[in-house]
C-alpha cells in the first residue's frame, strides 16, 4: 500500500485559493443585474403594529419593491418547526415578516429590494411605522411568574416546553446521601459572531423553471428540501449552493431565516437576481443567539466524595420563538453528569420565552452550560468535604472497564439513550496535572501577591456526544481523463477543512495523493442526500460514509486492474495514482483504468489509448457491460450511526487576577482532549483552539446586553467583545486517542470540544485566586469587571 | 450598514472649508474618518455634507518650537506616534498613543479629529487635558486659541463652533526632568478605556513633589483633571497617607453611571489603583532637580 | 414570470456621482461612482477584487484591511472618494503573477493559520504592512499578538497565526 495519510498533518488543499483572496463567498459571486435587499426591523421588543406605510419607500428612486406580510402571499405563515418534541405545548415560530405584532427588537417587518444596499437602507428608513409597545419581562426567573407579561398570549407563564428526565433512583440516592451540595449558576447569552455574516442570493431561470440559491448555510440539502416544499417546486428544480462560507458555529444551520425564503421569492417575482448580505448589526439583531441558562444543581455524595445522585433544575432561554425545538436544552440535560458515574439523575428544564432573538445552537449547544453547572458544583463539593479538586474527580470518573456506560432515561438529541462508549478519563486528568507543572506554584503565588496580583488554578472536565445520525453519504468517481478522484458528500464546510480531511481518507484507499482528491460538497447538484454540518458529526458520519465508499471503489479498481494487467487480484497494489503488479514495473494509471471501465469510450486521449493496450477491464463472456455492472469507477454509499460516540477532555488553567483593576489574565492553559482516532491532527488542533478562544470569549468577554425594555445595547463588535489575539493566551493541546468502537474509522467528533469547559475553568481559577481575600464564589459567566468588583466589595475589599 | 447620502466637498484652502461649514449647519468635517464613518455606517450620524479637509493646504506636519509640539489637523495618530523628535520632546505622547485603537486605525485617524470628537473614554482628549495643550480654531471671524481646560464642555461636545476648523493642536513638551506615565484598564487590547489615567510629575531635589498633573478618562462625560488629588500630593513625599488621601479625593470625580458591565464603584476602585501605580511610575522616571 | 408583463425595474441609483482616480495594485483606475460608496465596496464590486472582505463596517474586525499609500487601513472606514489620488493595495497583489504564494501566505499555509479564510486577507495585509514598516519587529508571543490585535478571527483561536508570523519572519530572513 502507499503512504498512509490518515493521521498525518497534511496541509490543506483549499489554502492557496483562500490566501490569494480567490475564495468565493456569497457576496463575491457575480450576479449580473442583481437587486439588493434590506430589512426594516422592529425597534420595539414586544408590541402591536398600529400602522405601517411603505408608500414613501416604494416611491424612492432606485427601489424595485417593498414587501410587508400582506405582499408575500402564501409565505405569510409561521416558518417550520424543525424538531418537534412532545415537551412543547403550542410551539411558536416566527413569520417571515411580522404580521400584527412584533416579538423582539430586530424582527423583520418589511423587506426593501433596490438597486443597491445603500438605496435599500435609505428606503427602509422611510417606512412609517407605529407600534404600540407592550410590557416586557427580560429576566427569565421573573418571566415564568404568574403575573409576568406574556411573549405569546396563549402560552402560560412563558413556558415553551417543560421536560423532566430521570435515570436510576435519584430520590433514593438523595435520601441516603451523607452530604448534599447545592448551588445556582448562570451562563449569559452570546452569539456565534462568525466573521462572515449570513448571506443569501437567488436567481430564478424562468425558461428552465430552476431556482438557484447561494446561501452561506451549514445545511444546503435541508434548505433545498424546505424551499422546494414551500415554493411547491420539484426538488430537482431547486439548487442550493453553499459556496465558501466564512464560519458558521451553528448559527448558519437554522432554516429558515426570513431572508432565506423572501430572497428567492423576490427573485422569482421580479425576474432579476436578488442578494441579501446581512450586515453585522443585523447579525446581532436577527441571527440566532444562545447560552442563557440558570441551573440549580445538587450533588448527593458520600463523605468519600463519591457522587451518588444529581438533581438539576434549569431555565433555558429560548428567545421569542422555538423553531429548533428543545435541542439546546436537551443536549445540556443529557450532558449534565459529565464523565462521572453518578448513577442516579433527575434533570428538569423549562424552556422560557423572552422577547429576544430566537435561540438555536451555537457551538457547544448546551454542553458549556451543563459543564459549568456540574463542574462548579464539583468544586464546591470538594471544598465542603475537604477533598482535593483533582482527587474528587478521579474518584467519580467512569473507569475504562466500565464502558459502554449507559444512562437509562436520558435521551440524547438523536432520541437515543445516552451511552458513553469509551474513554480514558483518569489518564486525561493525570496528563493535565502533569502538563500544568505546578511544582513552583505556591512560590509564584507569593511573588505575585507582593505586587497585588493573585494566582489561581482552574480545572474542569467535559464530555461531548458527537457523530449523531441520521446519516450522511459519500460519492466517489475516478475521472477518466485526469485520473483525479472526485468526492462528494452532503455537507458544507465553513473552515473545517473537509476538502483535505476527506481527501486523506480516500487517498489511503486508492493510493493517490490527497492533492489529487477533489472534494466537492455544499452543492445539491453535486450530491443531495444528507443532512448538514453541525453537532460535531462531519468526520464521524461523512468520514465513515466516504470511507465505506472508498473501500468499494478500491475494490473496483483492483478488479479492473487485475483484468487489465492479467494478474491475480491479490498481486495488485495501488500507489502513485496507479495500479501495480507487485514486484514488477507493470502498471496501469487510474485514468486508464477509469477510461477502460467505460467500454464506450473512443480513444481520444492518452489514457484511452493506453486502455486499449491492456486486456479489457471487465473480463468475462457476454456484453461489455455485464448485468449488474456500472460503467466507470464510481460508487455511492452511506453511513448511519447506531448512536452517538462520546468524546471528552480535561481543561486546566492558571489565571492571574488583579483585584484592584478587576482584570483576569490567563497565564497558562492546558487542554487534554480525546476525539478518538484523528484524521488530521493539525486540523483537530485548529478546531480545539478555535473552540477554546470562543470559550474564553464566553468566560470573560462576550455577553449580549439586553436592556430592561428589550433593546440590545451592544449590537456591534465594538461593544460585543469578541477576543483579539491579545486576549487569548498560548495553549497546550495534548491528544489522547482512544478509538471509538462504534465506527470503522474509530473517530469521534471534535468541532465543539474546545469551548465546553472554558467557562468552568476560568471561574474555578479566579475563585481559587481570590480565596486569600475571602469567601468569594463565582457562578456566573462571563465574568465582568463589575461582577469582580461587587464580589470583592462583598468581602470588604 | 451603508452611510446615508451627503454632499461631498473637497476644499483646498482653510477659508473655503470654513465657508462651507458656515453655509451649512448640518455639515461635518471629514479628516481621518475613523470616528465619523462608523457613526455614519450605523446611521447615527447624518450630516448633510462632508467637508473633506485632507486636500486643504497647510494642514500637514508636526513642528516643535518654543516648548510646544504643534500638530496640524491632518496629522495621523501613527505619524505623531512614530515621530522621533516628539518621542524625545515628550515621551508621554507615544506611550499614550499606543493605547489608541489599533495601528490601521491610527494610520488614518487624526489627533485633532480625536480631540474634536471628544469621546470621554478616549486617550487623546485625556492627554490634551493632562498636558494643558491649546488648539487653534479658525472660523469666519478669524483664528482663536482654545485652552484644553475650556475645550471639552459636555458629552461629545466641545467649544469648537460649528463653523470653525481646528487647524492645529499644540502640546507642551515635557518639562525638564519631569516624570510621566499613562495606563488604562480596558476589556480588550485597543478598546476605549474603562478608566484611563495620565500623570506628569516634577520632583524637587529632596524628592518632594514640585508640580504634579493628574487626569483621567472614562470616569465622567469628558476627561477630568483630578485637581483635588493633585493638591493632596503637591509638596509631599508621596507617602502612603498622601496617596490614600489623593485616591479618596478622586472618588467624587467618577460620575459615569453604572451599566451592565461596569459600575461607578468599579471605576473608583480602578481609578484609585491607577493613580497609585502611575504616580509611582512617573515619580520613578522623574529626575529630581539638582541642588543649586 | 412567463406570460406576465416584465415589471419596469430601476437599473441604477440616483446618488450624485463622483469620479475616483487612484492606483490599485499598481494599475491606474478611474471610475465614476456614488459619492458615498465605501472603498471596500468600490474594490469589491466596482473593480471585482473580492479578496477584500467585509465583516463589520465599523472598523473593529479588520477583515477589510488594505494598504493605502503603503499603510494598513480599514477600507470600510474610507470613502472611495477619499482614496482618490492614493495608491491602494489589496490581497490580490500579494502572490506572484504566476500564483506563487508570498512568504507570508506560505507561512500561513504551513502553519494552518486559516480555517474559513474570511479574516485571512485582512490578516495578511496587516502582517505584511508591519513587516514592510521600518523598525524592529517584536517576535515574542506578546509582540506578535500585539501586532495581530485589531484583526478578529473566530475560527483559529490565533495560536497558529502567531506561529505563522514567526515562520514568515524566518522565511523573510527577519530575526527582528
Amino acid at each position: 500500500m502507499s503512504t498512509r495519510y490518515f493521521g498525518q498533518r497534511v496541509e490543506r488543499n483549499i489554502d492557496p485559493k483562500l490566501l490569494r483572496g480567490e475564495g468565493a463567498y456569497v457576496d463575491d459571486i457575480p450576479l449580473t443585474n442583481a437587486l439588493h435587499a434590506a430589512f426594516l426591523r422592529s425597534p420595539v421588543a414586544r408590541g402591536k403594529i398600529k400602522r405601517i406605510d411603505v408608500s414613501a419607500a416604494r416611491a424612492y428612486p432606485g427601489v424595485a419593491a417593498v414587501y410587508t406580510y400582506a405582499d408575500i402571499g402564501p409565505l405569510d405563515r409561521p416558518m417550520p418547526l424543525l424538531i418537534p418534541h412532545p415537551s412543547m405545548k403550542n410551539p411558536k415560530t416566527q413569520r417571515p415578516l411580522a404580521r400584527g405584532e412584533v416579538f423582539y427588537v430586530g424582527q423583520t417587518i418589511a423587506m426593501v429590494v433596490a438597486v443597491d444596499r445603500y438605496v435599500a437602507e435609505d428606503a427602509a428608513a422611510l417606512i412609517e411605522l407605529e407600534i404600540e409597545p407592550f410590557a416586557v419581562e427580560m429576566d427569565m426567573e421573573k418571566a415564568i411568574a404568574d403575573d409576568a407579561p406574556l411573549v405569546h398570549a396563549d402560552v402560560a407563564n412563558n413556558v415553551a416546553a417543560a421536560f423532566v428526565q430521570t435515570s436510576g433512583d435519584p430520590d433514593g440516592a438523595f435520601a441516603r446521601a451523607e452530604h448534599v451540595t447545592r448551588i445556582t449558576v448562570q451562563v449569559d447569552r452570546s452569539t456565534a459572531a462568525p466573521m462572515e455574516c449570513r448571506a443569501v442570493a437567488a436567481r430564478w431561470d424562468e425558461i428552465s423553471g430552476e431556482l438557484t440559491v447561494w446561501d452561506g448555510t451549514q445545511a444546503p440539502i435541508s434548505v433545498r428540501g424546505g424551499l422546494a416544499s414551500i415554493f411547491e417546486l420539484d426538488e430537482d428544480k431547486v439548487r442550493v449552493i453553499a459556496p465558501d462560507v466564512g464560519g458558521g458555529f451553528g448559527q448558519k444551520v437554522l432554516l429558515f431565516y426570513p431572508d432565506e425564503l423572501l430572497v428567492p421569492m423576490a427573485a422569482m417575482q421580479l425576474g432579476r437576481p436578488v442578494k441579501y448580505i446581512e450586515d453585522r448589526r443585523e447579525n446581532f439583531l436577527g441571527s440566532s443567539q444562545e447560552r442563557t441558562q440558570i441551573h440549580t444543581i445538587e450533588l448527593a455524595a458520600m463523605k468519600t466524595g463519591e457522587v451518588i445522585g444529581l438533581r438539576d433544575s434549569f431555565l433555558h432561554d429560548t428567545g421569542a420563538f422555538i423553531p429548533y425545538g428543545i435541542a439546546v436544552a436537551q443536549v445540556a440535560s443529557t450532558s449534565i453528569a459529565g464523565p462521572y458515574r453518578i448513577p442516579n439523575i433527575w434533570v428538569e428544564f423549562k424552556a422560557v420565552y423572552t422577547p429576544t432573538v430566537q435561540v438555536t445552537p451555537y457551538r457547544g449547544c448546551g454542553r458549556p452550560q451543563a459543564c459549568f453547572a456540574l463542574e462548579r458544583a464539583m468544586d464546591q463539593l470538594a471544598e465542603e468535604l475537604g477533598i482535593d479538586r483533582f482527587e474528587i474527580r478521579r474518584r467519580n470518573f467512569i473507569g475504562e472497564k466500565e464502558f459502554p456506560y449507559e444512562r437509562a432515561g436520558l435521551l440524547f438529541a438523536d432520541g437515543l439513550k445516552v451511552t458513553l462508549d469509551s474513554g480514558q478519563y483518569a489518564k486525561a486528568l493525570s496528563l493535565a496535572a502533569a502538563q500544568l507543572d505546578m511544582a513552583d506554584f505556591a512560590g509564584e503565588q507569593e511573588k505575585l501577591r507582593a505586587d497585588g496580583k493573585y494566582l489561581g488554578l482552574g480545572l474542569a472536565c467535559y464530555v461531548e456526544g458527537t457523530g449523531l445520525g441520521p446519516y450522511e453519504g459519500g460519492h466517489i468517481r475516478v475521472h477518466p481523463i485526469t485520473g483525479k478522484v472526485y468526492v462528494n458528500t452532503g455537507l458544507s464546510t465553513q473552515g473545517q477543512g473537509h476538502d483535505t480531511v476527506f481527501a486523506q481518507i480516500v487517498a489511503d484507499q486508492l493510493g493517490v495523493s490527497p492533492q489529487d482528491v477533489i472534494v466537492v460538497e455544499g452543492d445539491t447538484k453535486a450530491f443531495d442526500w444528507g443532512v448538514a454540518t453541525f453537532a460535531s458529526r462531519a468526520a464521524v458520519v461523512s468520514g465513515n460514509a466516504i470511507h465505506k465508499t472508498a473501500v468499494t471503489v478500491r475494490g473496483k479498481i483492483l478488479q479492473a486492474a487485475a483484468n487489465m494487467l492479467e494478474a491475480d487480484i491479490d498481486d495488485i497494489e495501488l500507489r502513485d495514482s496507479a495500479a501495480w503488479v507487485k514486484g514488477s514495473n507493470r502498471h496501469a494509471s487510474l485514468a486508464a483504468i477509469a477510461t477502460a471501465s467505460n467500454p464506450l469510450r473512443y480513444a481520444f486521449n492518452e489514457a484511452a489509448q493506453a486502455a486499449t493496450q491492456f486486456a479489457p477491464a471487465s473480463k468475462h463472456d457476454g456484453p461489455p457491460l455485464a448485468e449488474g455492472q456500472a460503467p466507470g469507477i464510481e460508487a455511492t454509499d452511506y453511513y448511519s450511526p447506531s448512536q452517538s460516540t462520546w468524546a471528552y477532555g480535561v481543561h486546566a488553567a492558571i489565571v492571574e487576577v488583579d483585584p484592584a483593576l478587576c482584570t483576569v489574565k490567563i497565564r497558562k492553559y492546558v487542554c487534554i482532549h480525546d476525539c478518538g482516532n484523528m484524521i488530521n491532527p493539525t486540523i483537530v488542533e485548529g478546531q480545539v483552539m478555535g473552540g477554546i478562544a470562543q470559550g474564553i470569549g464566553g468566560a470573560l468577554y462576550e455577553r449580549l446586553d439586553y436592556m430592561p425594555d428589550g433593546t440590545l445595547s451592544n449590537a456591534s463588535l465594538m461593544d460585543f467583545l469578541v477576543p483579539y489575539a491579545t486576549e487569548i493566551p498560548p495553549v497546550s493541546v495534548l491528544h489522547l486517542e482512544t478509538p471509538s468502537p462504534l465506527n470503522p474509522l474509530g473517530v469521534k467528533g471534535v468541532g465543539e470540544a474546545g469551548c465546553i469547559a472554558v467557562g468552568a475553568v476560568v471561574a474555578s481559577g479566579v475563585e481559587d485566586a481570590l480565596r486569600p481575600l475571602g469567601d468569594i464564589k463565582l457562578r456566573h459567566v462571563p465574568l465582568t469587571p463589575r461582577m469582580l468588583s461587587d464580589a470583592l466589595e462583598s468581602v470588604g475589599i | 450598514m451603508k452611510p446615508p447620502l451627503f454632499d461631498y466637498k473637497a476644499p483646498t484652502t482653510i477659508a473655503e472649508a470654513v465657508a462651507m461649514l458656515a453655509a451649512d449647519p448640518d455639515a461635518a468635517v471629514l479628516a481621518g474618518g475613523q470616528s465619523l464613518l462608523p457613526a455614519m455606517n450605523f446611521r447615527v450620524a447624518n450630516p448633510s455634507a462632508l467637508v473633506d479637509i485632507q486636500h486643504v493646504q497647510g494642514l500637514n506636519g508636526i513642528s516643535i518650537d518654543k516648548g510646544e509640539i504643534a500638530v496640524k489637523a491632518m496629522v495621523r495618530h501613527r505619524e505623531l506616534e512614530l515621530d522621533v523628535a516628539v518621542q524625545r520632546a515628550n515621551p508621554l505622547i507615544a506611550e499614550t498613543l499606543q493605547h489608541v485603537a489599533h495601528v490601521p486605525i491610527r494610520n488614518r485617524g487624526t489627533v485633532v479629529g480625536s480631540l474634536c470628537h471628544a469621546d470621554p473614554s478616549a486617550e487623546m482628549p485625556l492627554l490634551f487635558v493632562l498636558l494643558g495643550g491649546t488648539l487653534a480654531a479658525c472660523g469666519p471671524a478669524g483664528t482663536r486659541t482654545i485652552a484644553a481646560e475650556d475645550f471639552f464642555t459636555a458629552f461629545l461636545t466641545t467649544a469648537r463652533a460649528h463653523d470653525e476648523i481646528v487647524t492645529e493642536a499644540r502640546l507642551p513638551v515635557l518639562p525638564e526632568g519631569a516624570g510621566w506615565a499613562f495606563d488604562e484598564v480596558t476589556r480588550r487590547h485597543g478598546d476605549y478605556a474603562l478608566v484611563g489615567v495620565g500623570c506628569v510629575v516634577a520632583l524637587a531635589a529632596d524628592g518632594t513633589v514640585e508640580t504634579i498633573r493628574l487626569a483621567a478618562c472614562g470616569i465622567a462625560d469628558r476627561p477630568v483633571r483630578l485637581k483635588a488629588s493633585e493638591a493632596a500630593l503637591q509638596g509631599t513625599q508621596l507617602a502612603a497617607a498622601d496617596l490614600d488621601k489623593a485616591v479618596a479625593l478622586s472618588a467624587s470625580a467618577v460620575t459615569t453611571p453604572d451599566d451592565m458591565n461596569t459600575s461607578a464603584a468599579f471605576r473608583r476602585r480602578a481609578l484609585g489603583a491607577l493613580i497609585r501605580r502611575l504616580v509611582a511610575k512617573a515619580a520613578a522616571r522623574a529626575k529630581p532637580k539638582e541642588q543649586p | 414570470m412567463r406570460g406576465k408583463i416584465k415589471p419596469a425595474l430601476p437599473e441604477r441609483s440616483e446618488d450624485p456621482r463622483v469620479t475616483v482616480s487612484l492606483t490599485v495594485n499598481g494599475e491606474p483606475v478611474a471610475r465614476t461612482v456614488s459619492v458615498r460608496m465605501l472603498l471596500s465596496d468600490f474594490l469589491r464590486h466596482e473593480l471585482g477584487l473580492t479578496g477584500t472582505h467585509v465583516g463589520c463596517e465599523h472598523g473593529v474586525c479588520g477583515c477589510c484591511t488594505v494598504h493605502i499609500d503603503g499603510k494598513a487601513a480599514r477600507s470600510c472606514l474610507t470613502l472611495a472618494v477619499q482614496a482618490s489620488g492614493s495608491e491602494v493595495r489589496t490581497i490580490e497583489s500579494v502572490a506572484a503573477g504566476d500564483g506563487a504564494l508570498h512568504p507570508v501566505q506560505q507561512a500561513f499555509k504551513e502553519c494552518h493559520a486559516l480555517q474559513c479564510g474570511y479574516c485571512t486577507s485582512g490578516m495578511v495585509m496587516n502582517v505584511l504592512s508591519r513587516f514592510e514598516e521600518p523598525g524592529a519587529l517584536d517576535l515574542s508571543d506578546d509582540g506578535i499578538r500585539d501586532m495581530l490585535s485589531g484583526n478578529l478571527c473566530r475560527c483559529t483561536g490565533y495560536s497558529n497565526i502567531v506561529t505563522a508570523v514567526r515562520r514568515a519572519a524566518e522565511l523573510l530572513g527577519r530575526t527582528e
